[in-house]
Order: C-alpha cells, then sequence, then structure tokens
C-alpha cells in the first residue's frame, strides 16, 4: 500500500535512494546535502539499507568509489552539493566515459566566495558537458519518483551512464511536504537488479579505461551522444510507465502547464519551475495567455520538443545561473535550438542567484516586461532595467 | 495567491526553541486534517542558538505550487514575546490577520488588538508544568501548537495530539499531549 510520508526533500531522497536497494553508497557531507547521507546512515543503523555505506574523505573519493564500485556490476549511489560537486569534476567526466551507472543528487548551491549556502544552478551548470544525464527537480514528490526513474533509465544498456538529480538548496532540500510513498514490491517491480553488459571480475580479468587511438575515441564519444539521444525517448517511456504503476507524472523532458493557446511559453527549471506555475495562474486570470514548460531535463536537452513551442509563441526563460562573459546556459540552450528555423522572440532573465527569492509576483514581472515590450533581450531582474 | 484555500503562517522564537518543528509538526496534522497541500520551511541559514529565527508553514486543500518566502502571512505565532521588541513580527500580517503569543499578557492588552485578532497563552508556563524541557529550558513549541486549533479551523487538537503521539514516545509523548490539552483549554482569543 501506498503511504504518505511528509519529510524534507532530502529525508525523501534518502528515503528513495534505499528503496532502490543500492549496493554501495560512498559519500562525504557538505551543506546543504549533509541530511541526505545522515538520512541514508539512519536507514543502515535501522536496518532499513542493506547495502555498504562507505564514507570516504572527500567527495573526490566519494566518486572514485562509486565508479570502483559500479565498475564490477553493481548499484551506486551518492550526494553532493556545490564545491563538494567542483571536487568531483574530473571524476565525474570519468564515472561517463566509463559508462558506469553511478547516480547522485546534487542539491543546488552558490559556488563561493563569497561565502553562500544558499540555491543556485551555477554548481551543476557547470558539470553540464561531463556527459551526465541531468534532471532539476521542483518538488519532494518529483525528487522520489526522479530518482528512481533514474536508476532504471541510467542502468538501461543501451544508456550506461550516470545520472545527476539536481534540487535547489533549501528550498526543496530543507522543505517538508508530503509524499506519496509506493510499497517495495511495486519499487522492485519497476527497478529490476542492475544487469550490466561486462563488469570488473576477477575470475574473467578484463581491462577498461586503456589507452585508444584517436579514431576509436572519436567513436567512444558518438557512442555516447548517441546513448543521449536514445534517452530522450527512454525517459518518455520511463515517464508514462511511471505514471500507468503509480499515477503521478511530472512530465518527461518538459512539463507543460497551461500551454494551451499560450502566446507566451515562459522556460525555468527547478524551484522557480514551481512558483511559476502559481504566476501563470494570476496571468491567466488577467486574460494574459501565459503557459509555462518547466525543463525537467537539461542534458539531454529538448530541443526539439522546444523550438516545437517556439511555432506558436514567443519564449521567455529564467536562468538561476550565469556563464559570466556570456548569459543564463538554459537561454542559450533555448536559442540554439531554434537557430534558423523560427520566428519566435525569445528574452532571458538572470534572477534569483545566491538563494535571492524568487517569488511568483517578480515572475509576473519579467511576463509583463516582455508582453509591453520593455524587456532587453537579456536582463538581470532587479538589478538591470528597472 | 489569495486563495481563501491557502492559509500561510510564520513562526517567531529563538534558535532552539523548536519553530521549525513546531511549524512541521503543525503540518503534519493539516494532512491528517485533510489539507492536501501543506509544507513547512525555516528561514535558511539563521540556526544559531538563541538567535531570533522564522520558520514558515502553508496549509491548502490542493497542491501547493509556491517555494517563495511567505511575505503577508494569515497567522503569525510568536515563541517567545522579547522577540517583540528586536523584529516587527507584524510585518505583513494580513488585514484581519491572527497573531498567537506566549506571553501572561491579556490579548486585549496588546495595542495591535484593535486591528488584528490577538491570541495569547503562557506556553512557558504549560512546558514548566508538564516538564517539557531540554537542558532545563522550558520548549514550547508543542504547548502552543495545542491553541492553534482555536484560531485555525483547519487543523484539529486531535490531529496535533496523533502528531506528538507518532513523533515522541511513551511518557513524554504523553506529557506533550497534555500540555496541547492545556494550551487549548487555556488560550484567550480577543477579535
Amino acid at each position: 500500500m501506498t503511504e504518505v510520508m511528509i519529510d524534507t526533500g532530502n529525508y525523501i531522497a534518502a528515503k528513495a535512494a534505499v528503496m532502490c536497494k543500492p549496493d554501495v553508497v560512498a559519500a562525504y557531507p557538505i551543506t546543504p546535502q549533509t541530511t541526505l547521507v545522515e538520512g541514508i546512515a539512519k536507514y543502515l543503523a535501522t536496518g532499513e539499507y542493506k547495502g555498504e555505506y562507505i564514507c570516504v574523505e572527500s567527495e573526490h573519493s566519494a566518486m572514485a568509489a562509486c565508479i570502483g564500485a559500479s565498475a564490477t556490476g553493481v548499484r551506486t549511489f551518492t550526494g553532493t552539493s556545490s564545491h563538494g560537486l567542483l571536487l568531483m569534476h574530473e571524476m565525474l567526466h570519468w564515472a561517463a566515459l566509463a559508462r558506469l551507472p553511478v547516480i547522485m543528487c546534487n542539491i543546488n548551491r552558490v559556488v563561493g566566495p563569497g561565502w553562500n549556502i544558499w540555491a543556485d544552478e551555477n554548481d551543476s551548470i557547470s558539470q553540464r558537458d561531463t556527459g551526465w544525464i541531468q534532471f532539476y527537480c521542483s518538488s519532494n514528490q518529483e525528487i522520489f519518483d526522479t530518482i528512481i526513474q533514474s536508476f532504471k533509465l541510467g542502468e538501461h544498456e543501451k544508456i550506461s551512464l550516470p545520472v545527476m538529480i539536481s534540487y535547489n538548496a533549501f528550498i526543496l532540500s530543507h522543505t517538508s511536504m508530503p509524499v506519496f510513498v509506493p510499497n517495495q514490491k511495486d519499487v522492485d517491480a519497476f527497478l529490476p537488479n542492475r544487469a550490466p553488459k561486462w563488469k570488473l571480475d576477477p575470475d574473467n580479468p578484463i581491462t577498461f579505461g586503456n589507452i585508444i587511438l584517436p579514431a576509436e575515441y572519436e567513436k567512444v564519444r558518438l557512442d555516447m551522444q548517441k546513448s543521449h539521444e536514445y534517452a530522450k525517448k527512454l525517459i518518455l517511456e520511463i515517464s508514462k510507465e511511471w505514471k500507468q504503476r503509480f499515477g503521478r507524472y511530472h512530465g518527461d523532458l518538459l512539463e507543460f502547464y497551461k500551454c494551451d493557446g499560450a502566446d507566451y511559453i515562459l522556460l525555468s527549471m527547478g524551484a522557480i519551475g514551481a512558483e511559476s506555475k502559481a504566476a501563470i495562474d494570476n496571468l491567466r486570470k488577467e486574460g494574459l495567455k501565459f503557459g509555462l514548460a518547466r525543463v525537467r531535463c537539461f542534458r539531454p536537452f529538448p530541443k526539439e520538443e522546444i523550438l516545437k513551442l517556439s511555432k506558436k509563441a514567443d519564449l521567455i526563460v529564467i536562468d538561476r545561473n550565469i556563464s559570466p562573459g556570456m548569459e543564463g546556459a538554459l537561454f542559450t540552450e533555448v536559442k540554439a535550438s531554434l537557430y534558423d528555423n523560427t520566428d519566435a522572440k525569445v528574452c532571458g532573465f538572470i534572477a534569483g542567484l545566491g538563494g535571492k527569492d524568487v517569488p511568483f509576483g517578480d515572475i509576473e514581472k519579467m511576463c509583463k516586461k516582455v508582453i509591453n515590450g520593455k524587456a532587453r533581450h537579456i536582463e538581470w531582474f532587479g538589478l538591470e532595467g528597472v | 495567491m489569495a486563495s481563501r484555500y491557502l492559509v500561510e503562517i510564520c513562526f517567531h522564537g529563538r534558535g532552539g526553541q523548536g519553530a521549525v518543528t513546531a511549524a512541521n509538526l503543525l503540518v503534519a496534522a493539516a494532512l491528517i486534517d485533510g489539507n492536501k497541500g501543506v509544507q513547512a520551511f525555516p528561514f535558511f541559514g539563521a540556526e544559531r542558538r538563541g538567535a531570533p529565527v522564522r520558520a514558515f508553514a502553508r496549509i491548502s486543500h490542493d497542491e501547493i505550487h509556491l517555494r517563495s518566502e511567505i511575505y503577508n502571512p494569515d497567522i503569525v505565532i510568536v515563541l517567545d514575546e522579547s522577540i517583540m521588541d528586536i523584529v516587527d513580527v507584524l510585518k505583513g500580517l494580513k488585514k484581519n490577520g491572527k497573531i498567537l503569543i506566549n506571553t501572561r499578557t491579556k490579548p486585549g492588552e496588546f495595542d495591535f488588538s484593535k486591528k488584528f485578532i490577538v491570541a495569547t497563552v503562557d506556553a512557558t508556563d504549560i512546558a514548566l508544568k508538564h516538564e517539557i524541557l531540554v537542558g532545563g529550558i522550558p520548549v514550547v513549541n508543542t504547548p502552543i501548537l495545542g491553541a492553534v486549533p482555536k484560531i485555525l479551523d483547519r487543523v484539529t487538537l486531535k490531529s496535533i495530539q496523533d502528531i506528538v503521539l507518532d513523533k515522541w514516545k511513551g511518557e513524554l509523548a504523553e506529557r506533550n499531549v497534555k500540555a496541547t490539552q492545556d494550551a487549548y483549554d487555556k488560550v484567550e482569543v480577543k477579535s
């Protein structure tokens, strides 16, 4: 029977991870991820988690331990945040290129200095090109569901890639919300044991990660690219299967909200993606035809769907990140998806860096600026163009 | 979101008094009472013992999309009245809003009782009476929750007590339940 559990994003994530029965969890604590790994440690103490829990001395080691364990064919999980994620950077590339489905939560937190523990997506955005599949969640229920879905996705024989599930510091990691938790039997039925095509096995020795020449290396990269393309289809299927089995759906690559007949479609991620729904409701009440396409999956990027949206509406992008010297990362990706193929206008806002609150009223203001033709092509909300 | 279905609550207390726990327990009780959308969260980052802290709760009949702070609460709950000397607890409180204060003072003695609905209860005394102490210091979060159903019909005393029994065990749980009952019986409301 499904039970309703009310708890913070981190404890909910710990519950989901343990229900996936990872053989190895290796983690190093960092604010605001700490309660996630505490949660798993608690399940270890009570016996609900029966795998290996390796306390390591750094995040680099945490990812290295997960890579080593995953290469032996077992299921692995970890979690980190901000500087911890950045310390893992080399190992993130390694996990992806070794095609190891390590599953990891990243609690989106500011990169310092200035020292700050609040929400900001620059940590995971700066890991964009490591080859990891990247999800951004907007509710505790979505965190729970996406973790379990990610094991199935990453471990699929045509994918075999690590998956990062990101959610905003404190706004989700430390906020209690009710979550439907299915029973273990139903999770087991959805998520079969990992069945890797190859693994490190002393009885059948093989080598991996060895030297390969340029022509072969390029094929490795192409193969990874093809898996990302295939993941777009598989994410659709897994989301559909989840809906059939458990009755819940948060979108697949994107979540659409009131996009029918919309003249303008707002694109945002993470917690701003949830808050945006309240803004859309208010704008619609005023007769302004706005819709929302919340980007759940940033890698692979849903460029085909976004191109389709641009055929019927102008687009507005809110980024809680900045690529210095350019613009918000989502803004760049959205425009690249449309190149030479649409007449849609696209405006971008930077908002909520450093954990600055982005209430629905501010989102409505951004939208109205665009309608009134007062928005710049790219604008730091509240700091520029006031 | 001026929906009549959404109630927003702001707790003010000092680090260590259990404001965050109070918010969590309240929304867990509200969920039992059929409010499908609930949310509780701390003001992020200032959790120092003795320092002024805030915690927030949202209670709705529907799923809550909001992830922002609460700027215009329907209800303010003050766990430590000395906070009122240094923090403007009435800031943003909605017209006809309600404020529940842990104090010996009667509701009508507060100037703002002309403008807002004021409820008062001596939760510290109740915590001492039932020996709800951490390190010898009275913890007022569960006692004051017992007073909430008198100013908010979306949560019942029964559900609050069920949640208390779920969180604590044995004799300690019983003392907490008695404290909630005491606060429920003793709270005075002036509208």
